[in-house]
């Protein structure tokens, strides 16, 4: 079977792999590319473990064809942090412990940072709706909900502290 | 099309919400999907002579963000915002929902509330449909093998007309409708009610509009706070008379046929208070 060819941008860098007509991007990710942060829950959208963003979008990669990334920017979790540290959001997540197993953080963060970039002081409400779509079997949610305000108001300090400093 | 008319275990997808679970699911497996995002008439959103043209494989989430469309027609936009998490409506289109059959789709009974045409393209060239008749039963549509809806186009609403969905689940979020009812009202200058389109979904194999609902309203002023009025009993029996439910794990069919006579008038209510709002 003749594979295809695709080229993207994965995390800012131009990337392409071959891949199968029918396979997710999902699985392109883990299988063909090695980036295995991003998991693999339901495999049918209702579990958000495996959500990335795409094109600014945030999208679950399962119900993603590969190919259809054909030139378009893909964000996943191990993009998140910078050389030298780790994101706002992750940084919260560790201090207000909100995984346990782990296997929902790679989606509930980037669920969470695609709430953030369109909406950078959501309300509780907004935040807990931001989420809906991500299942955590462990925690109750309420770390996690509580670690999303936590970074969303350390990152409103941060850019405070920034203009004053310009 | 040439790809759809030559393989003939070919599907067309937009966000591929409802095909990739599918063929997980075990369903036999298209020799060929065929992505239609590319395509730019389905991607235009535009306000025209008269109508709205909306593309049919443009995600919910970029018509909730919409402000023009959510103003001209805030049931149809309140409908997309509720199909699945954040994560679904990046990818899910008012083409798909439509398309996919279910009884249940959120954003069918605005579309047919507000008398949408759908384009569709095939080998024999374009022709438009109303969005009742593309529906024929869970999961069928009428249209032909090689053929695909390119856009929506949707009357622009009048001065003192408006819409609104609403749909009852057993949780906030997430989750398919157990029953879903959508309203189109226009109200004269003075407030009261000149025409009333009411539509229900998951009451029957396809969404039913609820024929008797103008006559019954016309003339009314639509209260704020609906109370108990005669009309409204009338209302609920015209509902019910529309009704044809199954009983499943999601409701009993006597549960739907309550909730389908409150969310109707709950819907006209939020319509005509919006269609007021327009004067």
């Amino acid at each position: 079977m003749s594979r295809t060819h695709v080229t993207c941008v994965l995390n800012g860098d131009p990337i392409d792999f071959l891949c199968n007509d029918h396979q997710t991007l999902l699985s392109a990710l883990r299988d063909e590319l090695g980036m295995i942060g991003t998991k693999e829950g339901c495999g049918t959208g209702d579990c958000g473990a495996c959500s990335v963003i795409l094109d600014g979008q945030l999208v679950c990669s399962c119900l993603v064809f590969a190919p259809e990334v054909e030139g378009r920017h893909v964000e996943t979790i191990e993009g998140l942090a910078k050389v030298d540290h780790l994101h706002p959001l992750q940084d919260s997540f560790l201090e207000g412990a909100a995984f346990q197993c782990g296997v929902c953080t790679p989606g509930f963060l980037m669920a969470a940072k695609a709430l953030l970039d369109r909406n950078p002081s959501p309300t509780e409400t907004e935040v807990r709706y931001g989420v809906a779509g991500n299942l955590c079997r462990c925690t109750g949610y309420d770390k996690i909900v509580r670690s999303i305000l936590d970074a969303a108001a350390r990152m409103s300090d941060e850019e405070e502290q920034k203009e004053e400093e310009a | 099309m040439g790809l759809l008319a030559s393989h003939p275990g070919a599907a067309v997808f937009a966000g591929a919400t409802d095909l990739i679970p599918q063929i997980q699911g075990g369903r036999p497996e298209p020799s060929l999907v065929v992505d239609l995002k590319r395509i730019p008439e389905t991607f235009r959103l535009a306000a025209e002579n008269g109508f709205w043209r909306v593309g049919a494989a443009i995600p919910a989430a970029a018509l909730t963000a919409h402000a023009a469309l959510v103003a001209a027609f805030p049931g149809l936009v309140e409908a997309a915002g509720l199909i699945g998490s954040d994560q679904i409506q990046g990818r899910a289109t008012l083409g798909g929902n439509l398309c996919n059959a279910s009884p249940a789709a959120d954003s069918v009974p605005p579309l047919v509330a507000l008398g949408a045409e759908a384009i569709i393209v095939g080998p024999d060239g374009e022709r438009s449909t109303p969005v009742s008749d593309v529906v024929i039963g869970p999961g069928a549509t009428s249209l032909d093998r090689a053929e695909f809806i390119t856009e929506f186009r949707i009357p622009s609403p009048s001065r003192g007309s408006s819409d609104a969905y609403e749909r009852f689940i057993p949780r906030t979020e997430m989750d398919i409708a157990v029953v879903g009812a959508a309203a189109r009202i226009r109200v004269d200058a003075d407030g009261r009610c000149k025409e009333a389109t009411v539509v229900l979904a998951a009451v029957a194999p396809t969404v039913v509009e609820v024929g008797a609902a103008s006559g019954i309203l016309e003339g009314r002023v639509i209260p704020e706070d609906p109370g108990r009025s005669a009309f409204w009993d009338e209302l609920g029996e015209a509902v019910v008379s529309c009704c044809n439910p199954i009983d499943d794990k999601r409701g009993t069919a006597e549960f739907r046929r309550k909730v389908a006579q409150v969310l109707a008038r709950r819907t006209v209510v939020t319509a005509a208070r919006r269609a007021r709002e327009t004067l």
